[in-house]
């Protein structure tokens, strides 16, 4: 219990900030900040776009994850691991892949002579979204296919249900909890991207809010529309509390799951194979071929020398950060699944919290707190790992919390009854059930540190340059060529962990 | 099973424990720390080299001016910088206002023209840049281009004009267009351009990929960008002109660079701004980065135009009035900008 409170109250002291600095502004400055004309216009656009994206990611995740784990498609584990490495390219890079593809002078128009039109606006923040938040969805629900119980379809195979019946009324309600980890994880991406819907040009909160913090008194201005955003987090995260109350969901005979049987797609074998292809072509190979081609450049050596320290200092926060994260997340999700009550499960949404809130604050209400409480840890790599673990907390959690959800106490119920103590039980019983779980916990947050910029901008020690830092500088400058080694070596690093991913799952299956 | 995994915990832990030693003890040497809102590209070669000519190290904090001005402003007397180097004169003017800075050395204020400074020496210019009407090349010609920031409200460029009201450079050029026009005419010139469709972009270079992929004809960016694009493509189908002569379209703005006075560092970090200076950093940026040098006798970039002509045309602006960013982002707010 007592390591899950502290990491509550390390979610919540920024959000204090934030507070003490809303009501620092005078009512009339927070007046300006909420109600402007274009807040309505901007509140619509952040949630029609926040579904649109949730809509689009389950919808094609979902055929996805079933063709890959529960069918025989060719090679379906490297289509799993291909479809999931989109995971690895930072948003707003996507964007910028799909931007420069279109138009007069676009990447098409160059290969073929024939310009496409230029995505921007709604539609092109929905490609752009759905595409980048594509494999946090598809994890989610491989996972949950991995560690569900095939017996049940047998069971309604039995009854006589037809195939697709069956997906309705057997498999389609035991995969809740995976859509809802997913659509939770999903949504709080949409409402708090900056980097895909300006490049898009469509105009959200967070847009408002980048605007806020641009201000030369800005951080007053900024608290409340921070807040605003935090509020409208947290709706969606009671929401996704609200739907998952009434999933239970643990096998009820054996530990281990029954072994899957594949399904035979037959015909459907192409369809299926030139859908992935498909996905696989707009989220991965447009994204790294732009890198590649066109203004970029292939990088020379002498920039590539240059990319070594960046790579070790992106390591050295990425992993930690990953571990701290996960070892944070497993007390949280234990108590809120092992003994639900209103404090344990209020501690686990604080951990979504910490997700919710606009990184430019988060980080800007940390460095208020260390420099006031710790002001010998301001700008070191503690601080920094700090934050990252606490921002990235709910993808250690959502992971952790579904392999949580198919193992079935009675287990652990059964170990004590045996003698077991509680540690020796966790370690022995649970923790081996949940493994799978904590290595998908580990990889996000590693992934995510890799590709974080705001965090890292504020805190990081002078002279600490992540990989994303340069990626972002240089193309902020217009010099796309030196930018090219640093997306490379993060899609490269990225990759390797994707693949830690993918192959962890067979141990769950 | 236990064992191994709580080993395989102890690496990443031993790593995080070494790296916070790490950090803690270069925290301890005696080092400048430079905190920058110029990107690493137009900074980097500098700093290597004031370090090998002054034996003195800098340890850089890249970020964006705005974002690193507010982190200033809450670091307050505990900040660990020692200089700010700045993208933008606005934002030096905040840090001014919270009475942040120490006053720049005498002689290095002396080395560039008055306008270039600010007004009690609180912070001194290290490159000029001009804000320029980049328009196609392919759909546009020279007869079709307007001659002030003013005609861009004209309704045949209705939806073809690309501007980013989130950049600071175009806030700036809003602030000088207030303090030379007065409000009432600015808020007129930003309604009728809002009413004439203009396309918001997120920052310049979006303009200018917007204007060569046919989104947009025109668009008000910064000078330097289209130069890079064009240093990677010559056939990059963008060019860029100034308006006539005075108009407030072509605004010289400079990044600018000034101590802070709670810096342990005062004699370093001097020497540091003064090196900004010095002929050898101002060529670097006349010739790599393609900004305007601010002393005398560096040669521009030959792809510029020469720098009496840049500010014969260059309205006259006092770069201390650009200071009243808040004026012009309530303005914005106003018009629904922001």
């Amino acid at each position: 219990m007592a390591p899950a409170l502290l990491c509550a109250a390390a979610v919540l002291l920024p959000l204090g900030y934030l507070v003490v600095r809303s009501f620092g502004a005078d009512a009339g400055q927070v007046g300006r900040a909420l109600f402007r004309r274009q807040s309505l216009t901007q509140l619509s656009n952040t949630l029609l776009l926040c579904v649109a994206v949730v809509g689009v990611t389950t919808l094609t995740a979902l055929p996805v994850a079933w063709l890959t784990s529960r069918t025989d498609l060719p090679m379906r584990r490297l289509w799993a691991l291909a479809l999931v490495m989109p995971l690895a390219i930072p948003g707003y890079l996507m964007a910028y892949a799909l931007l420069s593809l279109g138009g007069a002078y676009g990447t098409a128009f160059h290969l073929t002579g024939f310009s496409v039109p230029r995505l921007h606006g709604f539609a092109g923040s929905l490609i752009a979204l759905s595409v980048y938040n594509f494999p946090y969805m598809l994890l989610n629900l491989r996972a949950g296919l991995a560690s569900y119980d095939t017996s049940l379809e047998e069971v309604a195979r039995a009854l006589g249900h037809r195939p697709i019946k069956m997906f309705f009324t057997v498999v389609l309600p035991q995969l809740r909890p995976s859509i809802l980890a997913g659509g939770l994880l999903v949504s709080l991406h949409v409402i708090s991207d900056f980097g895909v819907v300006s490049l898009m040009r469509y105009e959200t909160f967070s847009y408002a809010l980048y605007q806020a913090y641009q201000g030369a008194h800005g951080t007053r201005g900024a608290a409340p529309i921070a807040l605003l955003m935090i509020a409208l987090a947290g709706i969606i995260i009671v929401a996704e509390l609200m739907l998952l109350r009434r999933v239970v969901l643990t096998r009820a005979g054996a530990g281990q799951a029954r072994v899957r049987r594949s399904l035979r797609l037959k015909v459907w074998k192409l369809p299926a194979l030139l859908f992935v292809c498909g996905l696989l072509l707009i989220g991965l190979v447009l994204p790294v071929f732009t890198i590649l081609y066109g203004a970029w450049g292939v990088p020379s050596g002498r920039q590539w020398r240059s990319v070594s320290t960046s790579v070790i200092d992106s390591l050295s926060v990425s992993a930690p950060a990953a571990v701290a994260a996960t070892l944070l997340a497993l007390p949280i999700a234990y108590m809120a699944r092992r003994y639900p009550s209103r404090w344990s499960l209020t501690l686990e949404r604080l951990g979504f919290l910490g997700y919710a809130t606009p990184p430019l604050a988060f980080a800007l209400g940390l460095l208020v707190v260390t420099l006031g409480l710790v002001p010998g840890l301001y700008q070191t790599m503690f601080v920094l790992i700090y934050a990252y673990s606490l921002h990235f907390l709910a993808e250690a959690v959502g992971p952790i919390r579904a392999g949580l959800f198919s193992a079935n106490p009675r287990l652990e119920e059964a170990s004590r009854a045996l003698g077991m103590g509680p540690v020796r039980t966790f370690m022995r019983v649970t923790l081996p059930l949940i493994r799978p779980g904590m290595i998908v916990s580990l990889s996000l947050v590693f992934l995510s540190v890799m590709k974080e910029l705001p965090l890292t901008m504020l805190l990081a020690p002078p002279g600490f340059e992540t990989l994303s830092m340069n990626i972002w500088q240089y193309t902020e400058e217009a010099m796309y060529a030196s930018a090219a080694p640093y997306a490379l070596v993060v899609l490269g690093v990225s990759a390797l962990f994707v693949g830690v991913l993918v192959f962890n799952e067979r141990g769950a299956a | 099973m236990p064992a191994m995994k709580s080993r395989r915990i102890y690496v990443p832990v031993l790593v995080l424990l070494f790296t916070t030693v790490l950090g803690a003890a270069q925290a301890g040497a005696e080092e400048l720390v430079l905190y920058s809102g110029r990107s690493k590209s137009l900074v980097e070669p500098i700093v290597q080299q004031f370090t090998q000519e002054t034996g003195i190290q800098v340890q850089v904090k890249y970020g964006k001016t705005a974002q690193l001005s507010v982190a200033l402003l809450e670091e307050g007397d505990r900040s660990p910088a020692d200089v700010f180097w700045s993208q933008d004169a606005g934002a030096l003017g905040a840090l001014v206002n919270a009475g942040m800075f120490a006053p720049v050395d005498e002689k290095t204020l002396e080395l560039v023209p008055e306008v270039y400074r600010g007004a009690d020496g609180e912070w001194v210019a290290t490159s000029g840049r001009a804000r320029v009407l980049a328009y196609s090349s392919a759909r546009l010609s020279g007869d079709d281009l307007p001659a002030s920031v003013f005609d861009l409200t004209d309704s045949k460029y209705h939806g073809k004009v690309g501007w980013a009201p989130a950049n600071a450079s175009f806030q700036s050029f809003v602030t000088a267009m207030r303090k030379t026009h007065g409000d009432d005419k600015t808020r007129a010139w930003l309604e009728a351009m809002i009413q004439n469709q203009a396309q918001v972009y997120p920052k310049n270079t979006a303009i200018i990929q917007g204007i060569a992929a046919g989104e947009i004809d025109l668009g008000l960016p910064n000078h330097y960008y289209l130069l890079r694009f064009k240093t990677a493509d010559s056939a990059y189908p963008v060019e860029q002109t100034g308006f006539t002569s005075g108009d407030i379209g072509n605004l010289v703005n400079v990044a600018g660079a000034g101590v802070l006075k709670t810096s342990k560092h005062q004699d370093a970090a001097q020497a540091f701004v003064a090196y900004l200076l010095s002929p050898k950093a101002q060529q670097f940026f006349a010739s790599d980065t393609f900004e305007y040098p601010v002393v005398a006798d560096v040669i521009p970039s030959p792809k510029l135009q020469p720098l009496d002509q840049l500010r014969e045309g260059a309205p006259q602006v006092d770069l201390d009035s650009l200071e009243d960013l808040q004026g012009t982002l309530d303005l914005l707010a106003e018009v629904g900008l922001r």
